[in-house]
């Protein structure tokens, strides 16, 4: 039993690593995962946001499937002809997404680097109790850290509390529903995100590097320009995407933290596929998103290249 | 390679013989039954009852709003027996094919039942078939008592919707906080009914209309949400809010034990209110359509009614249970209103896709202020 447990190992092994076949069996299972939970699922969006509502289960009927009479093929681009109608009324959800979004990444940003930079050069025990600290949060339900951040900013909150008891303020200050509470509540929960991929990048660089720059006397914001910052860059790159994409879609936390003027695009995805029942149109904004998401991704990939070629 | 298809064979074996165990043990008792209703919406000893005399298992689930429960139940095989939408949810499910007929002649307590009340129910349906009243309630304004008076003092309507709908007492309440509910098929009516008009109206005029007038209170309101105001009005966070009946007493009663000097008050406004039924209702593809008819009927005795009113503080539509619902609930006109407050509410209809379109937009509106 164990020498043909071992035999097999050593075989599964020696294919795996032969040229040509051995990539392909590698190659396979991402593959498969992509085309399972990646491809297929988005093209059922597509094939939604190009059918038609109606009232039934499921409430439309897809632009291609199979129906008892075989195989149909109906596309209409009536959904997305409503949403350019109305594109005006995205605008304001479109531009608060982008806001917050990207304030809540440099906030991160500013935040993390301190952070992974100390983690990166510190010695074993305090890096590792640096990296438990940052990530021992994210082990528990971002709902429940978002209700902590409600606990602690509202009207009868602990700030207020504090406030008041101090004396320095009469009346509570509001700090709940506004833009100040959602990129609270975004960068608790999406701080790690930025965090790991700056620490990955910044424990890499040989602190020889740092060295010869003290030898060669550079001060110590030369030496962060110089070699800090553009060593950083890739995990610069990576948790900035890291927070700002799935930041931007974000539901959850605009929904308890923020008022009205934090109207995000999660919230109209929402209301279209609640509220207005209407599949077709929610599929093609969520698809129309995902266009004009990538539209950043490419751009930062883009730059990436240039960068390194120059 | 022998002992391995041996090893192979046994845990075959295995496996199987405690599959076949676990599958006899379900089969063993009287079967199952997949409760899906609204969170905390009923009393605590309802389900392990009826479990302990029937022998059913039962698996019971939670939502908080009906539009999730839609969805569930849009998208097809949602694996419950009994779930309990608003009327007019219910209505625009049945149309979509979603929900199947109850059986009348398998309930035995149908006679319990309060006949005007369900008779309602039954007219939006258009059958007397859709589904039997769990709980009713009314949509109306809660307000924090010294809260108001210290801003507004005598001159506060307190019976009215002008509390909140009028920009000159919502300005003045402004700094302790207005909240409206985040609905705008239960909001936009309620407005259309405070300016005189039709509550029920889909003409796209009155809807923009109420729209307009909701945009005049805006500035003076602390938030848009249906289930924070609980919580706020509760801890004197906030001091006015338009509300479901249950939620405003619910709020009411943890002032009442945090003893924290909040005092919470619900009234049905003169204007009128929405009347809306929670209906126990099966879904079309429902397994276990036997067993949900002996929970209906269970939920038809008036001890077990009236025990679930007692818990919730939602009045339910039992005829016979009347005299065994606690007074304080009984008495409580936000509750249970009179006849004559009832002649002035209205069931809301289940509105067109069209309108839902229009409704919809004018919301988002009214929520990003342009």
């Amino acid at each position: 039993m164990m020498r043909w447990g071992r035999q097999q190992l050593v075989r599964l092994y020696q294919q795996a690593t032969a040229p040509k076949i051995g990539l392909f069996w590698v190659a396979i299972i991402p593959l498969a995962w992509l085309t399972l939970f990646f491809a297929v699922p988005l093209l059922e969006i597509l094939g939604v946001s190009l059918g038609s509502s109606r009232r039934g289960v499921p409430p439309f009927i897809p632009a291609w499937g199979l129906s008892d009479e075989g195989l149909f093929f109906a596309p209409n681009s009536d959904s997305y002809a409503l949403l350019l109608r109305h594109s005006s009324d995205y605008f304001i959800p479109l531009y608060n997404s982008t806001r917050l979004a990207f304030g809540s990444m440099l906030i991160c940003l500013v935040l993390a680097f301190p952070i992974s930079l100390w983690a990166a050069r510190a010695s074993g025990a305090v890096r590792l109790s640096l990296l438990v600290l940052v990530l021992l949060p994210f082990w528990t339900s971002s709902l429940l850290r978002v209700y902590a951040v409600m606990g602690l900013l509202n009207p009868t909150g602990y700030i207020n509390q504090f406030l008041l008891f101090l004396g320095l303020r009469e009346t509570p200050l509001d700090l709940m529903r506004m833009d100040i509470s959602v990129y609270f509540g975004i960068v608790i929960c999406y701080l790690p995100l930025m965090v790991l991929p700056l620490y990955a990048v910044l424990v890499r660089i040989d602190e020889s590097l740092y060295e010869a720059a003290t030898d060669l006397g550079a001060t110590r914001s030369t030496t962060f320009l110089t070699i800090t910052l553009p060593m950083a860059r890739p995990g610069i790159v990576a948790g900035c995407l890291l927070v700002f994409i799935p930041a931007m879609g974000e539901f959850m936390i605009p929904e308890l933290l923020g008022g009205p003027e934090q109207l995000m695009m999660g919230k109209v995805l929402w209301a279209e596929f609640f509220r207005s029942r209407d599949w077709p149109v929610a599929s093609a904004l969520a698809v129309l998103l995902l266009l004009v998401l990538s539209i950043p991704i490419l751009w930062l990939r883009h730059a990436e290249r240039r960068m390194r070629e120059t | 390679m022998k002992t391995l298809t041996v090893i192979f064979l046994a845990g075959a074996i295995i496996v199987g013989g405690i599959a076949v165990f676990l599958s006899s043990q379900k089969s063993a008792g009287h079967g199952e039954l997949n409760i899906y209703n609204w969170s905390d919406y009923i009393a605590e000893e309802t389900i392990s009852s009826f479990e302990a005399e029937t022998g059913i298992t039962v698996t019971y689930d939670v939502y908080d709003s009906n539009e999730v429960l839609e969805a569930k139940m849009n998208a097809g095989s949602s694996g419950y027996d009994i779930v309990v939408p608003t009327s007019d949810f219910l209505a625009r499910g049945r149309e979509a094919g979603a929900y199947q007929d109850i059986t009348p002649d398998l309930l035995t307590n149908l006679g319990n039942m309060d006949t005007s009340l369900q008779a309602q129910a039954n007219s939006i349906m258009g059958s007397d078939k859709a589904g039997l009243i769990y709980m009713w309630g009314t949509t109306g304004i809660a307000y924090n008592e010294k809260m108001i008076a210290e801003r507004l003092g005598d001159e506060a309507p307190t019976d009215s919707y002008a509390l909140i709908f009028d920009p000159y007492y919502a300005e003045k309440l402004s700094d302790c906080g207005v909240v409206v509910l985040d609905a705008p098929t239960e909001v936009l009516p309620v407005m259309l009914s405070f300016m005189g008009r039709e509550p029920t109206s889909e003409v796209a005029r009155d809807l923009e209309a109420a729209t307009k007038a909701l945009n005049k209170i805006r500035p003076y309101l602390r938030y848009v949400h249906s289930s924070q105001s609980i919580t706020d009005i509760a801890n004197g966070d906030i001091c006015a809010a338009l509300m479901w009946s249950g939620d405003a007493l619910q709020a009411a009663d943890r002032a009442d034990e945090a003893e924290n000097g909040h005092v919470i008050n619900y009234v049905v406004p003169k204007e009128g209110s929405n009347l809306w039924f929670d209906m126990m209702a099966l879904p079309a593809d429902a397994q276990n359509v036997e067993n949900a008819h002996l929970f209906m009927d269970y939920m038809m005795r008036p001890d077990v009614a009236a025990a679930n009113t007692n818990y919730i503080w939602y009045a339910n539509a039992n005829a016979a249970a009347t005299p065994l619902v606690d007074s304080e609930i009984l008495e409580h006109p936000g509750i249970y209103p009179s006849e004559e407050a009832r002649q002035n509410m209205y069931v809301l209809p289940a509105y067109s896709a069209e309108t839902d379109r229009l409704v919809n937009r004018l919301w988002a509106s009214f929520l990003t202020g342009n």
